[in-house]
């Protein structure tokens, strides 16, 4: 076996670019639950963003009209949820559910003419000069610009949900949804408005998978991305800091154990396939085991039904 | 004569079935604390909400300054001077005292200049506070003075009070009461919700008496006695709970170094509580909330179990046993929170009982419920205990709280137990149903079994125990006798006091 041909460079920068879906859908979902809400269709609502981005690329040559399809498809479908949700107060897990398989159905079905086209190309971003550096260049400094977006994306949440009052009231609305209501704030209307952005978020996040990281379209192309967002928000205990780490961390699992397969371990690829799922749960059990921590960072009404009436 | 404030003229509010509010009328002067007296259920909440802007009434308007008042949400409410301080705080205990102030003005100003504002105003008032507290880490009489301070950073003129002292010390009362002097000699009206009549009596100018909604008499408290007051309140004469003649038989609870930490992260750990009652006994458990009542109750009811010998029930190492064994063994429970721990709030009353006598009452036969016998177990405690309710169907939620109440404690009442642990037996609910509770509580222990009860009104431990006992931090004090001790020294150990907690 030859560790030789692991290029280090070149696996962080295939590492970001597995990372960022990823990382999307659960910046998307951090401001979802920070509102209260559990909304378990990241899945469906990624998938849909994935065949809403190519197909919208393709039939525009354009990938970035595409995205922005993929933004809105995704939102539709959070706010199928969050009428379901938030105005006939049903049950968010079952709902969340439901969006998920009705997602991977839908996006089947728009799907079909796609499959095996190529997409038009996103442009790299290379940022003169710096990008020649060797090592830290093509690392830090010769990306797609979605990666970007990506991190400044993190970067605003952290900072609205911190420094604005907006934030503030996202948090307490997700902290006692009562309490907030009593203030005279307007609880639905609030979460609904962060519903749509967790979807667009979700679409965007499965739009880079059809359009930059594969990129093409197949059915159930997400492949359990969507979970694995969901899981990376509750590891980054609700931070949006902490969900680049969790989500590199996945990146990086799967792109070392795509490499390892191409080297020829004596492993069956169907374990290796395994370990970022693996590794996933293992993190998540650790950083739950203690229960004081981790519950005071949770958003208390989360997953709670809000009915203003009383 | 001081100039009106605040004219009421014929707020009526219906909801389907009932007229919560009817034709209410009264005004409230400026710089004067006019109490709002009634029975729960009288609509005494529905009325400050409609001046607060959280409900919209269906008939009559509001002036406020002479001026046509009738905000339509609660920032309205604020920015024309009305503030309120609910009785379920609204506060979010993950956040710090300052973001939660935030939260409840219009235009706060900059961070470091809040703060300033917050430590100056909350001394100016005698309720001192640290702007970057969590909520959590705050004691209930401190999370009361963030709402207060909340409402005075915004120069109110009419402050509404919720029933602000069902949770505090009698100490903290205190500094309530004089805060609350301070600022009705600046001019603010307070509008003071309360069915404690002494405190109405000694702070309140004028009174206005809700029963059903409407308005049925006006008063002076300082003129009138508690008796007289509530006798307008209920309509009639209530019946006052017996002495009782306090004869201890054998040991039936013995809880040795009961040690339990706490899964809430604002929660109390338990730290070798231990105590004996006896047969005939009422217990009476004092003590400012978060201080581990919900541990304790959650170690005697089963819900967590400990060491086999921590808990020994009439010698019985029940310790390790979950909470349906200990009901087949005599141990009941019946916790403070009302829908959602002691009842499913979803599920209908005759299943609800069901739920907590499946086992005692014998209401299932090889696997199988007997409704016609389950449902005349539910039908006993409704008419038992007086539980006003239209039917055994409706759901735990729809009830009031007090009725819910009465039929949680009754359900756990009829099934004869031998040992019963209630948490806040009376807690929001109205003097005449309390009374009849604390009348069913001792009437049990008269029979035999022994009583523990949880709670934080201090008159209510005094009027219903045989000894007495306040759990501080976690920690139980030795229980004594309840006749002879005042109020103040149990206050005082309530409060943290360390010499006193230290001598008990």
């Amino acid at each position: 076996m030859d560790f030789s041909a692991l290029n280090p460079v070149s696996l962080m920068v295939s590492l970001m670019i597995a990372a960022t879906p990823v990382l999307l859908a659960a910046v998307g979902e951090l401001v979802v639950e920070k509102s209260g809400v559990l909304n378990l269709g990241v899945e469906g609502m990624m998938i849909i963003g994935a065949i809403a981005g190519f197909a919208i690329s393709v039939e525009t040559s354009n990938p970035w009209i595409g995205m922005l399809a993929a933004m809105v498809a995704g939102a539709v479908l959070a706010l199928i949820f969050g009428f379901i949700t938030q105005f006939l107060l049903s049950n968010q897990v079952a709902t969340g559910l439901a969006l998920t398989l009705f997602g991977l159905g839908m996006a089947a079905l728009l799907g079909q003419s796609y499959t095996g086209m190529k997409p038009p190309s996103t442009p790299h971003l290379d940022i003169p000069v710096l990008s020649d550096l060797p090592v830290v260049g093509p690392i830090l400094f010769s990306h797609d610009p979605m990666i970007y977006m990506s991190i400044a994306l993190v970067a605003g949440v952290w900072y609205f949900l911190n420094r604005t009052r907006g934030g503030l009231i996202l948090r307490a609305v997700g902290e006692n949804h009562d309490a907030a209501h009593s203030l005279g704030y307007n609880v639905v209307m609030i979460r609904m408005g962060a519903i749509a952005f967790g979807g667009a978020c979700a679409g965007l996040g499965g739009a880079y998978l059809s359009l930059v990281r594969v990129p093409q379209w197949t059915e159930g192309m997400t492949a359990g991305a969507g979970w694995i967002a969901l899981a990376i928000v509750v590891f980054a205990s609700w931070k949006p800091w902490r969900l680049i780490l969790g989500a590199y961390l996945f990146g990086g699992v799967t792109i070392l154990q795509l490499n390892l397969q191409a080297l020829g371990i004596g492993i069956s690829a169907a374990y290796l396939s395994m370990t970022p799922y693996l590794i996933t749960i293992i993190v998540m059990v650790i950083m739950s085991a203690d229960r004081r921590r981790a519950s005071i960072n949770a958003p208390a009404s989360l997953g709670r039904i809000f009915n203003a009436s009383h | 004569m001081r100039k009106t404030l605040l004219e009421i003229r014929g707020l009526s509010k219906f909801y389907p079935g009932v007229k919560a509010n009817d034709n209410v009328s009264f005004t409230i002067q400026e710089g004067k604390i006019h109490a709002l007296l009634g029975e729960n259920g009288a609509g005494k909440s529905t009325l400050v909400k409609m001046i607060y802007g959280l409900v919209h009434p269906d008939e009559g308007d509001m002036l406020l300054h002479g001026e046509h008042y009738m905000p339509h949400k609660p920032s309205e409410a604020r920015n024309l001077g009305v503030g309120m301080v609910f009785q379920h705080f609204s506060l979010f205990e993950a956040l710090n005292v300052a973001e939660n102030i935030i939260l409840g003005m219009e235009d706060a100003p900059p961070r470091a200049e809040l703060n300033e504002k917050i430590i100056e105003v909350s001394n100016q008032y005698g309720l001192p506070l640290d702007p970057n507290r969590l909520i959590g880490d705050l004691s209930v009489g401190e999370r009361q003075r963030v709402e207060i301070v909340r409402c005075l950073l915004q120069n109110p003129q009419l402050l509404i009070m919720d029933e602000p002292t069902s949770v505090l010390t009698p100490q903290e009362v205190e500094i309530l009461f004089k805060t609350l002097r301070k600022l009705s000699s600046e001019g603010v009206a307070i509008l003071y919700i309360s069915h404690k009549l002494d405190e109405i009596k000694v702070l309140c100018d004028h009174a206005t008496v809700l029963r059903m909604g409407k308005v049925v008499d006006t008063c002076i408290p300082a003129e009138e006695t508690a008796r007289s007051m509530a006798e307008m309140m209920i309509g009639g004469e209530f019946a006052m709970p017996t002495v009782r003649e306090f004869t201890p038989g054998k040991t039936l609870l013995h809880l040795e170094n009961l040690t339990l930490e706490s899964l809430d992260p604002f929660g109390t750990s338990l730290a070798n509580v231990s105590l004996e009652l006896r047969s005939g006994e009422v217990m009476g458990v004092a003590g400012v909330a978060g201080n581990g009542q919900d541990e304790l109750l959650l170690a005697l009811s089963g819900e967590r179990p400990t060491d086999a010998g921590m808990v020994k029930l009439s010698g019985v190492e029940i310790g390790d046993m979950g909470p349906t064994t200990r009901r087949a063994l005599g141990l009941l429970a019946a916790p403070e929170e009302r829908l959602g721990h002691a009842a499913a709030p979803d599920m209908s009353l005759k299943e609800n009982a069901y739920l907590s006598a499946r086992v005692r009452q014998g209401l299932t036969k090889s696997g199988f419920t007997l409704f016609g016998k389950r449902d005349d177990f539910a039908r006993e405690i409704v008419e038992q205990f007086d539980v006003r309710t239209p039917s055994i169907d409706n759901a735990a939620r729809s009830l009031s709280g007090g009725n819910l109440q009465k039929f949680v404690i009754g359900r756990e009442v009829l099934q004869k137990p031998t040992v019963l642990v209630v948490n806040q037996p009376t807690w929001g609910v109205d003097a005449a149903a309390a009374a009849d509770i604390r009348e069913a509580l001792r009437e049990l222990a008269a029979e035999g079994a022994a009583v523990l009860v949880i709670s934080q009104d201090l008159d209510e431990l005094m009027e219903m125990s045989d000894t007495f006992a306040v759990l501080a931090e976690g920690r139980l004090s030795k229980p004594r006798p309840a006749a002879g001790m005042t109020v103040e020294q149990i206050g005082l150990m309530m409060g943290g006091n360390l010499e006193e907690r230290a001598n008990a």
